[in-house]
């Protein structure tokens, strides 16, 4: 089923470009300003935990559930962690029902990257019995309502999720899982979690949280996931979408973004994370 | 005004009797008129009808829309107004001649009209700009609004459009089909009357709208004009069509085609 | 004549009481229509997309605008995660939840078209395909399609020999005696036809004449609280 290209009408596209050059965007917004962030939890009684992150009018689900199984004979202490995203038709009329296609892919794949390069699961903390036993951790993104920037969006619906997780009622001796929690949360290492910001290029502005507008006529756009390092930004993995090219300058100014948003923006994630 | 406006659902008897005329959104049950849509049902002069207050836009012979250009053809181009199919732009509905090679140079790919529908056939929508009012339009923003809530942020005889462009200074065009055309003498004017137009919607339920909208207004740090005719700043042209059934109320939406400004580009 | 088993309902709701519902009109604002409908455990979202144009093309009906139904649940929904993607038994719920919604939609207004219904679950705890089909009939109201009337469903069980409506997970479970039989039903309101009925199970004959008749009459109450949830709806909908 192929759905009908998007088209922006001039007037619009030239109408982002001239407020960016005012630092404006067409809601009002600065170009480094996020919309309202809304989290909702327990979405589901039957998940080690399930939340719904809102960015503005965007809107993801995200559930963590587990299972045991026998690990990998390379990393035989080792739990696993998968992670997918469904961009679901019902979130937008441009989403093909099917297989997920490569936006969904990569969207999946970049989040995960950002999460397991981080060494915020702590997969050895996932093992039950070493070389037989360990855990194995699944995400699993939905896109409910897609009004732009669903990177982040999913970044950090995975990121509460994570961090709400808590492992299912195990029965050693009888290989049983309950349909019951435990209380004991997912292992993970706090101090190494990593957060998903993504930056577009739009006009001649470094731009973040696009609306749909914004991302369809954005040159490209890079995803920085980082965490705290002693107080530092540490950058824990990085991707380049769309064919425009960053130039030097842009360079410069992503990094300065990226510095400026760890001071801003990740205490702010933190508190979403952890609940506080 | 119909004060017996309540809020049907399909399948519920709207009103029962033998010398009522289901119209739109309404069908007949014996002696029941049932409604076929979720709406507000309305009875005047004994035709009933059901309002819809949301979904999709419908679109009606005599609709102002704005959309954009998507395809050009051998005689006219495509224009996308966000309901299913494309509304066609017939060479012979503009206002001057134009030569079959020149169809780009007039209007081309993602340019935004001003346009009114003049014929829903079975192959499609046929649409005109011949008339005064309609046209290209340049500049500006573009906003999407519920369709069903047109009538409200025209408001009685373009009273809300007018309120508007007093406190802002700047030029609104609605189009029945949601599509709402910004354009005034500042970046942060065209945000409010956005800001505005959004608050219009999110409260179009509430009695007392006019005035909360007034509040909004003040709110916003900007002052409630209360003139019969906005200003009109230098670089619009154009006229307002009003309906002229002074007795149709805001909410009478289908047959309504109140155009307010709106620049009539001139291409060369 | 013998007595059920099953004497009093494990959750100690009367044999004809509904679990509590919650539903809401609205939901997801790029839509054309939406809904969430929940009862006890299971929450079901409903999103309408269309009209809009069919592709490919020749899947097109020039008489009429044709409905397409796609039912799933979320991985997280259950205790035994879901793996992402159709399954046989979703795409039969699909099909038989847009027959039932079909019997109540006028599409030949829309030649050409689609309208796409999605209903998904957060949420499980028996029951699925009928809270669906409630979301479903108020999603599409929502998005202002010709709709003949409403469409309201409920799941009546039998534990044992005993007819219960709105089974849970548990009851569903339940397998003492002739064991647990389901039964989902969707009633048309003014009507009152049935337009959804399937059933896995052992029932008589009149027993299930009585199953039917007891559907008939909690699809009555559901119906009641379809029309409170559209008739409340704010004006400041979160569909634009």
């Amino acid at each position: 089923m192929i759905m009908s290209k998007v088209i922006i009408p001039k007037l619009q596209v030239e109408r982002i470009i001239s407020a960016l050059k005012e630092n404006k965007r067409l809601d009002g917004r600065s170009p480094l300003e996020y919309r309202d962030i809304k989290v909702e939890r327990n979405l589901s009684n039957s998940a080690e935990s399930s939340v719904s992150v809102k960015i503005g009018k965007t809107e993801v689900y995200c559930g963590v559930k587990m299972a045991v199984t026998t690990p990998y004979s390379d990393s035989p202490n080792a739990g696993t962690f998968m992670m997918t995203a469904e961009m679901h038709p019902m979130a937008s009329n441009n989403f093909d029902m099917g297989r997920p296609g490569i936006n969904a892919i990569e969207l999946a794949r970049v989040i995960d990257r950002g999460i397991r390069e981080s060494g915020f699961i702590d997969f050895e903390g996932l093992c039950i019995k070493e070389g037989e036993k360990v855990w194995q951790v699944f995400v699993d993104v939905i896109i409910v309502n897609d009004d732009g920037n669903l990177f982040d969006a999913t970044g950090l619906a995975a990121l509460i999720a994570l961090g709400s997780a808590k492992l299912p009622v195990y029965d050693k001796e009888e290989d049983k899982l309950e349909h019951e929690l435990s209380n004991i949360p997912l292992p993970l290492n706090k101090e190494l979690m990593s957060f998903n910001m993504t930056l577009y290029k739009v006009g001649d502005k470094i731009i973040v949280d696009p609306s749909r507008e914004e991302e369809e006529i954005s040159d490209y756009r890079l995803s920085v996931a980082f965490g705290d390092n002693d107080g530092e930004a540490r950058i824990t993995a990085l991707q380049k979408g769309r064919a425009g090219v960053i130039n030097t300058e842009d360079m410069k100014n992503i990094l300065k973004v990226v510095e400026d948003k760890f001071a801003t923006m990740f205490p702010k994630v933190k508190t979403f994370v952890w609940d506080e | 005004m119909a004060e017996n406006r309540k809020i049907v659902i399909p399948g519920e008897t709207i009103v029962t009797g033998g010398n009522y005329l289901p119209s739109d959104g309404t069908y007949r049950d014996n002696e029941d008129v049932v409604a076929m849509k979720y709406g507000l049902a309305s009875i005047d002069d004994q035709r009933v009808k059901v309002i819809p207050l949301s979904g999709k836009y419908f679109p009606r012979r005599g609709n102002t829309i704005i959309g954009t250009i998507v395809d050009i053809t051998m005689n006219g181009w495509l224009i996308d107004f966000g309901a299913p199919g494309k509304s066609f732009l017939s060479l012979n509905e503009v206002p001057r001649y134009i030569n079959k090679n020149e169809l780009r140079d007039f209007l081309d790919f993602g340019d935004s009209v001003v346009v009114k529908i003049w014929n829903i056939g079975a192959r499609g929508i046929d649409v005109s700009m011949k008339m005064r009012g309609f046209g290209r339009i340049e500049g500006g923003m573009l906003i999407d609004v519920n369709p069903n809530k047109v009538p409200r942020i025209i408001g009685k005889e373009g009273s809300m459009v007018r309120l508007i462009r007093g406190a802002t200074n700047c030029n609104l065009t609605v189009g029945q089909n949601g599509k709402v055309w910004i354009r005034g003498d500042s970046l942060d004017n065209e945000i409010n009357v956005r800001k505005i137009v959004e608050y219009i919607v999110e409260n179009s339920a509430i009695s007392g709208l006019t005035e909360k909208v007034e509040n909004f207004i003040k709110g916003l740090g900007l002052t409630v004009v209360k003139e019969e005719r906005a200003p009109v700043s230098e670089e619009v042209k154009g006229e307002e069509i009003v309906s002229n059934d002074e007795n149709k109320s805001s909410e009478d939406s289908i047959k309504d085609e109140k155009v307010e400004e709106v620049k009539m580009e001139k291409t060369e | 004549m013998v007595e059920s088993l099953y004497k009093k309902r494990i959750d100690g709701r009367a044999f004809n009481e509904l679990r509590p519902i919650k539903t809401k009109v609205g939901i997801i604002p790029s839509a054309d229509g939406s809904a969430m409908f929940e009862t006890g455990g299971t929450r079901a979202i409903a999103v309408v997309r269309g009209p809009r144009t069919l592709h490919p093309q020749h899947m097109q009906d020039s008489k009429t605008g044709i409905l397409r139904v796609n039912y799933g649940m979320m991985p997280f929904s259950v205790w035994d995660r879901i793996r992402p993607g159709p399954s046989r038994r979703s795409e039969e719920i699909s099909k038989v939840c847009e027959w039932a919604l079909s019997s109540v939609l006028d599409l030949s207004a829309f030649p050409n078209s689609v309208v796409d219904v999605f209903i998904q679950i957060p949420q499980a705890d028996a029951g699925t395909r009928v809270a669906g089909l409630n979301a479903a009939a108020m999603a599409l109201a929502d998005a202002g399609l010709p709709m003949k009337e409403m469409i309201s469903a409920i799941a009546v069980g039998k534990c044992d020999r005993t007819l219960v409506v709105d089974v849970d997970k548990a009851e569903e479970d339940f397998h003492e005696g002739e064991g647990p039989t389901d039964i989902p039903v969707a009633i048309t309101s003014r009507t009152k036809n049935v337009a959804l009925l399937q059933l896995d199970g052992k029932i008589s004959v009149s027993e299930l004449a009585e199953a039917i008749e007891m559907a008939k009459v909690a699809c009555g109450d559901i119906l009641k609280v379809q029309m409170e949830a559209l008739k409340n709806r704010k004006g400041g909908d979160d569909n634009e």
